[in-house]
């Protein structure tokens, strides 16, 4: 049985005929070919398929597609507009906040999350709220300096 | 991981969700509990009715002096809301070291409290606060007290046609608190304790010391006579046989319990 669901992804709307057990980050990576988004653990460990909902961060493997109906959702692939990049994918370039990359599209969205309305936000507190997200390469420490760097971009913006 | 095959709907009213789970749908709130167990077939529902369209199921407010907080109130707006911090601290406390921020915007009061996971944060607030939730059913309602909702491992005394509505908690708990240790970032609690003082009496309940939360007697009876912490926390663990595994031995975890249940009793003091 199939259910048929409206999403708007990174604000195209897509209407689509999903089994009631398919994951979101399948009908994402699968029925929309947005491959950005990664599945590092699929347990909920990881957060490399952290999307936003409704603006929020969430784990699109910890998800169905069918709870997503009506909501809005972004991928890393709608973080930069027309007008360029997303700051904090300018952070994460010019702070080297990566090596294989693996992690990055959940690290991104996850930041993005963190630091909107929040440009004062503290080391501790980016520390603290990207626990849910794990990257085996860079130690961390770029990572948290480009999160830094783009939270007191914004308030410029 | 692919979940088996399941059946889906969202009901905008509550005796539409009600007449789905007569039928033998299985509530889904957050899922950060359930998909994963889908996913490793440990739950398997031929059906599932989404508790997420019921309005009346969310939202934090006061109902005389209980604090009364709907079941699919997500953590996140627990942990940040200024009423349950002034009402019950050790809540506001324990919503906030939940998972991960992404864990946090998902999951439920609701759906923690049905899980019933013996490492999970909140059945121990829930005791500690003495606590009730509130429970629609197609036969009616009922409310069941801290004490009698969890029975063993994943297991509480909710029928399979019940659904939790809303938790239920005696206000004018500030002066409480809830402490937890786990190894890595994102771990559940392997032992936690949530300490709440009213008047001249604490409380303490302790997470991960059996399969369901459990209250710390041997500490209580000995705070409450006027004794130590320090005396006291060498007996939060007493009569207690928390499951030996990769996460500690009893003695270990008896031995938390009794720096938990400290801590937790010491933040709730300086509040
Ligand atoms: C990475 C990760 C880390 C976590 N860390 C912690 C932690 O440190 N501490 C902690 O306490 N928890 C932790 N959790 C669990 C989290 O709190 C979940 O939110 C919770 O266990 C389940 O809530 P849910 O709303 O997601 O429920 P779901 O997963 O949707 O449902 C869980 C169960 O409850 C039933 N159910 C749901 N709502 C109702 C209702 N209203 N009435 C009756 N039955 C209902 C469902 O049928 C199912 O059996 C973690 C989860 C993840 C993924
Ligand atoms: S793939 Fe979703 S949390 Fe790891
Ligand atoms: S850059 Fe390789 S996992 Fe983070």
């Amino acid at each position: 049985m199939r259910s048929s669901i409206r999403i708007t992804v990174n604000g195209v709307e897509h209407d689509l005929e999903v089994e009631p057990r398919r994951l979101l980050v399948h009908a994402l990576r699968e029925d929309l070919g947005l491959t950005g988004t990664h599945v590092g653990c699929d347990t909920s460990s990881c957060g490399a398929c952290t999307v936003h909902l409704d603006g929020d961060a969430v784990l699109s493997c910890t998800m169905l597609a069918v709870q997503a109906n009506g909501r809005s959702i972004t991928t890393v692939e709608g973080l930069a507009t027309a007008g360029g990049l997303h700051p904090i994918q300018t952070a994460f370039h010019e702070r080297h906040a990566l090596q294989c990359g693996f992690c990055t599209p959940g690290m991104l969205m996850a930041g993005a999350a963190l630091i909107e309305g929040n440009p004062e936000i503290t080391e501790a507190e980016v520390r603290q709220g990207l626990e849910g997200n794990l990257c085996r390469c860079t130690g961390y420490q770029n990572i948290v300096d480009a999160v830094l760097v783009a939270a007191r971009e914004t308030a410029r913006a | 991981m692919i979940p088996t095959k399941t059946a889906y709907t969202r009901p905008e009213s509550i005796e539409e969700a009600l007449a789905t789970l007569a039928d033998g749908a299985r509530p889904i709130a957050g899922g950060m509990s359930l998909i994963p167990m889908m996913k490793l077939r440990l739950a398997s529902p031929a059906s599932l009715v989404d508790l997420s369209g019921l309005a009346e199921l969310t939202g934090i407010a006061m109902d005389g002096s209980d604090l009364v907080i709907g079941a699919m109130t997500r953590h996140r707006e627990v942990a940040g809301s200024a009423l349950v911090r002034a009402q019950a601290g050790a809540l506001a406390d324990a919503a906030a070291g939940i998972g991960s921020p992404a864990v946090r915007n998902r999951g439920t009061i609701g759906g923690s409290l049905a899980q019933s996971d013996p490492h999970g944060d909140l059945p121990a607030v829930l005791l500690a606060l003495g606590g009730s939730v509130e429970v629609r059913g197609a036969s009616g309602s009922r409310t069941i007290a801290a004490a009698d909702l969890a029975v063993g491992f994943l297991t509480t005394t909710l029928a399979a046609d019940e659904m939790i509505v809303a938790v239920r908690l005696p206000g004018g708990a500030g002066r409480s608190a809830y402490a937890k240790f786990h190894r890595r970032a994102i771990d559940w609690s392997i032992v936690g304790a949530a300490a709440v003082i009213r008047g001249t009496t604490t409380t303490v309940a302790l997470t991960g010391m059996a399969a369901v939360a459990v209250r710390a007697t041997g500490f209580e009876v000995i705070v409450n006579a006027g004794g130590s912490l320090e005396e006291a926390a060498r007996h939060a663990g007493d009569g207690t046989r928390p499951a030996e595994g990769l996460d500690g031995s009893a003695e270990y975890k008896r031995h938390l319990a009794g720096v938990l249940a400290r801590r937790a009793t010491e933040a709730a003091l300086a509040r």
